[in-house]
């Protein structure tokens, strides 16, 4: 019943497997494809996390803490770009974004 | 050890299944609550595994900040949620395909790696133990010397994505009555005030 590395690997593995498989799922729904890839950097951090306590080693928390500093800033600026496209265009949907399209 | 495994296994499960539910739920409302309970189910893992510091800063970033300002967006914009899932099992089958063949990966390369022996000894800032410091104050130890270029770097980061989402969503409307401090300082007595001599009982005739 010993909880060790592995497990925390397999947990991990599986919130990012979940993040790709959310990313092709909603593939229309930009709200989800974020909260699909805050999934994968959770599963980046859990990872980050389990090295560092399991090898003693404070440097994986701190790099976690970092990670999760780029996720807040990715999410707000992902949501900023979000709220003005859907002021101009009256829609989110992923295939009606190819105004850069050139 | 019992009881940890038992929590482990707890949190572990209704991690996955949140996790799962955040991208199968119908209301993306729902979606960012199962969001959070994956965060929460996150924090307590964190805990177990003895990171009880970054389970803390991991509620109130995700949960207090992040999660909140998704379920912001989510209940603002008015967009029929409906219509962005039609052909949702069109992908299905791609999608599933490649995330069985990423976790297979993932779980082999699990599942055959080994630690070096000398891991042990190449601690770069290792943990101290528990009983002298506690892990917020070891990670403030490191955090504000070793790391301090990195610490700042990373104020840096929340700074621009800070300005970035002021400057994306600040917008100036047309036809909204605004106070214009410059032009109440700059008014003068003599461009609105007009003395006149007026005769008793004549009143003024023009203005």
């Amino acid at each position: 019943m010993e909880i060790g590395l592995a497990h925390y690997l397999t947990v991990a593995a599986m919130l990012f497997t979940l993040g790709i498989f959310g990313i092709f799922l909603n593939r229309k729904n930009v709200i989800i494809i974020l909260m699909s890839i805050e999934l994968m950097l959770l599963a980046v951090n859990i990872n980050l996390v389990a090295f560092s306590t399991h090898l003693g080693d404070l440097t994986g928390q701190i790099f976690a803490m970092l990670v999760l500093t780029v996720a807040a800033g990715e999410a707000a600026i992902g949501l900023a770009i979000l709220v003005v496209y859907f002021r101009n265009r009256g829609s989110i949907a992923v295939e009606d974004i190819n105004m850069m399209k050139g | 050890m019992v009881v940890a495994a038992i929590a482990f296994y707890i949190f572990a499960g209704i991690a996955v299944a949140a996790a799962f539910m955040v991208i199968a739920a119908r209301n993306p409302v729902h979606s960012v609550l199962y969001l959070i309970l994956t965060f929460f189910s996150a924090a307590g893992l964190f805990v177990l595994m003895g990171a009880e510091f970054l389970a803390m800063i991991l509620l109130i970033v995700y949960v207090g900040a992040v999660a909140v300002l998704f379920l912001f967006v989510v209940m603002m914009l008015d967009v029929n949620f409906a219509s962005l899932r039609e052909g949702f099992l069109q992908y299905l089958p791609i999608g599933a395909l490649i995330g069985f063949v990423l976790f297979l990966e993932i779980i082999m390369v699990i599942g055959t790696w080994v630690l070096s022996p000398e891991t042990a000894h190449l601690a770069q800032s290792p943990i101290p133990p528990l009983d002298d410091v506690t892990n917020a104050e070891a990670i403030g130890r490191v955090m504000y010397t070793r790391f301090i270029y990195f610490f700042q770097a990373a104020g840096m980061v929340l700074l621009v994505a800070m300005i970035g989402a002021i400057v994306l969503t600040l917008r100036h409307r047309e036809g909204v009555k605004r106070q214009s401090i410059t032009a109440q300082v700059g008014r003068r007595a003599e461009d609105t005030l007009e003395i006149r001599k007026v005769e008793p009982g004549q009143g003024i005739s023009e203005l």
